[in-house]
């Protein structure tokens, strides 16, 4: 434990001191982080000032203060795994990470906590510009927080995993990017991204209640916009431990076939 | 197997590693047909090969592209499973990958990296020294005498994409060796460097081997790298092995010329019937003759024309190894 907890200070650094290496870049890509919600934000509010003000039990400023969460809660949850795994491949770079005495995933668990202690506190400050902005209203209980910190902790956890498992696909397959697109837009689609779940048809609905994506970003953007009952929320803290389990027990399996993959087939 | 193994630090016996490899033909159909059926076929990387290191040795491990060095080298350090046969590096099977070998050992790829690229090697180095246990005390010595031994200083605190060729596998070999691994294998460490840096590494390699005792196994396609590092040599080509023993022994097997090296008035000698003519230069000649005959021809030489200077000389190793490795075609 010790052990890792220096592994992980260690890495925070270096991951702090890449970081500031290309600022430039990290504005740029804050601004992308940025600009989809609020994309999403704009159509819908348009939209629903066209309807007379409301879609479903959205109102337009319901809409806003959705998107501004969502914004916050994808960047929690959000990882760069599926995109740099391909390249560690090609490049030998995970040939090194075999070779240390340590499970390869730490260094990325500590890469997206510290990138994420950095990137948060500016996208906060953006959150509340665009909340005064869209007239975005929040009424946060003592007991949705309390709801909210496991919720957007499992969801984050979940979504690493999940993340980092599919990664693995780049042991089998050089054209990692095509399963990136399908999963990606999946997550658009079934993770709340793209519009609240609950103005999608019903049939989506349930799909996206089945699969892991809803529990990775919309259960708790709406956890904290208060739209889940407390029953409601402990079932589906629930739901998101089940998934947990299941993470784990698919990344461990998966890293070890890809391992053997690997190990057979050499790069 | 204990028994035969007890006191070499590396030991292989029967190792083969095939590799199964998609075949596609060129053209259209054949590219169609590959969407449905693809063409396996079992490429033999390595094949049977079986040597040992002792503690402390520094051992040259040759042949050209594609011999399966790399391949081997991987085994060993536990990024490959074998096809078949078995290795032992410090008494433990590599590709088991238990943390209490990889502890002991490094591999050094002169074409791949593995400090963080953006921000100056002290990271890296500083990483290491957490992932690998190093004591803070232990870490600050080595470090001050990795730095002395390859001239580190400035390079530390600069960005590993700002620095050379040369100075980035410095600091490679460096944070390679932060650990004091106790097995090093070394694949092309002087690849793409300048002389004076490959010079400087190779004098490296021989101070780290001689001051901790570590065990090195090395590739290079720079026979000066060998020369002045290994004694012992392994061989090997189209994955077999071809040669274990001192390059020394080596080197008179395959070299089967000698070029004699005469200084003449002028080139108009025609020099023939005593050898083959390589070139000459304001009179100064180079044959090359059968090693065998090299004293009879000498003193033919010497009898028949107006000699100012003589010089007998093997061929160059590269020569030589690049001799050994197109005749010998099992």
């Amino acid at each position: 434990m010790k052990y890792l907890f220096r592994l992980y200070i260690q890495q925070f650094k270096t991951t702090f001191a890449s970081m500031f290496q290309y600022r430039a870049s990290l504005v740029i890509w804050m601004i992308g982080q940025v600009l989809e919600p609020l994309v999403y934000l704009i159509v819908w509010s348009t939209v629903s000032n066209g309807n007379g003000g409301s879609i479903g039990s959205y109102t337009t400023g319901a809409f806003a203060s959705y998107f501004i969460v969502l914004m916050l809660v994808n960047q929690f949850t959000y990882t760069w795994v599926m995109f740099d795994y391909e390249y560690r491949i090609r490049e030998g770079l995970l040939s090194f990470a075999l070779l240390r005495p340590v499970h390869p995933i730490h260094s990325d668990v500590a890469d997206n906590i510290m990138s994420k202690a950095i990137t948060l506190p500016i996208l906060m400050v953006i959150a509340i510009i665009l909340a005064l902005v869209f007239h975005a209203t929040l009424a946060v209980t003592p007991l949705i927080i309390i709801l909210f910190i496991p919720g957007l902790l499992l969801a984050f956890t979940i979504r690493f995993l999940l993340e980092w498992t599919l990664a693995q696909a780049a042991f089998w397959t050089t054209r990692v990017s095509a399963i990136n697109q399908i999963y990606f837009f999946l997550l658009l689609f079934l993770s709340g991204q793209i519009a609240p779940l609950t103005i999608l048809p019903h049939a989506i609905q349930i799909a996206a209640k089945i699969l892991p994506f809803y529990w990775t970003i919309g259960f708790p953007t709406e956890l904290l916009l208060g739209k889940i009952t407390t029953s409601a929320a402990l079932v589906g803290i629930g739901v998101q431990v089940v998934w947990l389990i299941a993470c784990i027990i698919l990344v461990r399996l998966v890293w070890r076939l890809g391992v053997r993959v690997y190990s057979a087939v050499g790069q | 197997m204990i028994n035969r193994n007890s006191g070499s630090i590396v030991y292989i016996q029967g190792l083969s590693k095939t590799y199964i490899v998609n075949q596609q033909e060129a053209g259209a159909t054949a590219t169609i047909k590959g969407i449905f059926h693809r063409n396996k076929i079992e490429v033999p990387a390595v094949d049977d090969i079986s040597f040992s290191l002792a503690p402390g040795e520094i051992v040259g491990f040759l042949g050209p592209n594609g011999a399966g060095k790399t391949t081997t080298l991987k085994m060993l350090s536990g990024l490959l499973y074998p096809t078949r046969g078995t290795a032992t590096v410090l008494g433990h099977i590599p590709w088991k990958r238990e943390k209490s070998f990889l502890r002991q050992i490094t591999l050094v790829m002169g074409q791949r990296n593995q400090l963080v690229w953006d921000i100056p090697p002290i990271h890296s180095f500083e990483l290491n020294r957490v992932i690998y246990r190093i004591p803070l005390d232990d870490y600050q010595r080595i470090l001050k005498e990795l730095t002395e031994l390859l001239e580190l200083g400035p390079l530390l605190t600069k960005p590993v994409r700002n620095l050379s060729l040369g100075e980035r596998m410095k600091c490679e070999i460096a944070a390679a060796l932060l650990h004091r691994p106790q097995v090093v294998f070394l694949d092309e460490p002087t690849i793409g460097l300048d002389v004076t840096m490959q010079r400087r590494i190779r004098a490296f390699i021989a101070e780290y081997n001689k001051r901790f005792g570590a065990t090195v196994l090395m590739t290079s396609h720079y026979m000066a790298d060998v020369e002045a590092l290994c004694k012992r040599v392994v061989v090997i080509h189209h994955g077999h092995l071809l040669f274990d023993g001192e390059l020394a022994l080596l080197l008179q097997k395959f070299t089967s010329h000698k070029t004699i090296v005469i200084q003449l008035g002028e080139c108009q000698v025609d020099l023939t019937t005593y050898g083959e003519v390589l070139s000459c230069e304001d009179g100064r000649y180079t044959l090359r003759v059968p090693k065998a005959e090299t004293a009879r021809i000498t003193e033919r030489l010497l009898a028949d024309l107006p000699v100012v200077d003589l010089l007998v000389e093997d061929p160059p190793i590269e020569e030589v190894i690049d001799r050994a490795f197109t005749e010998w075609n099992p």
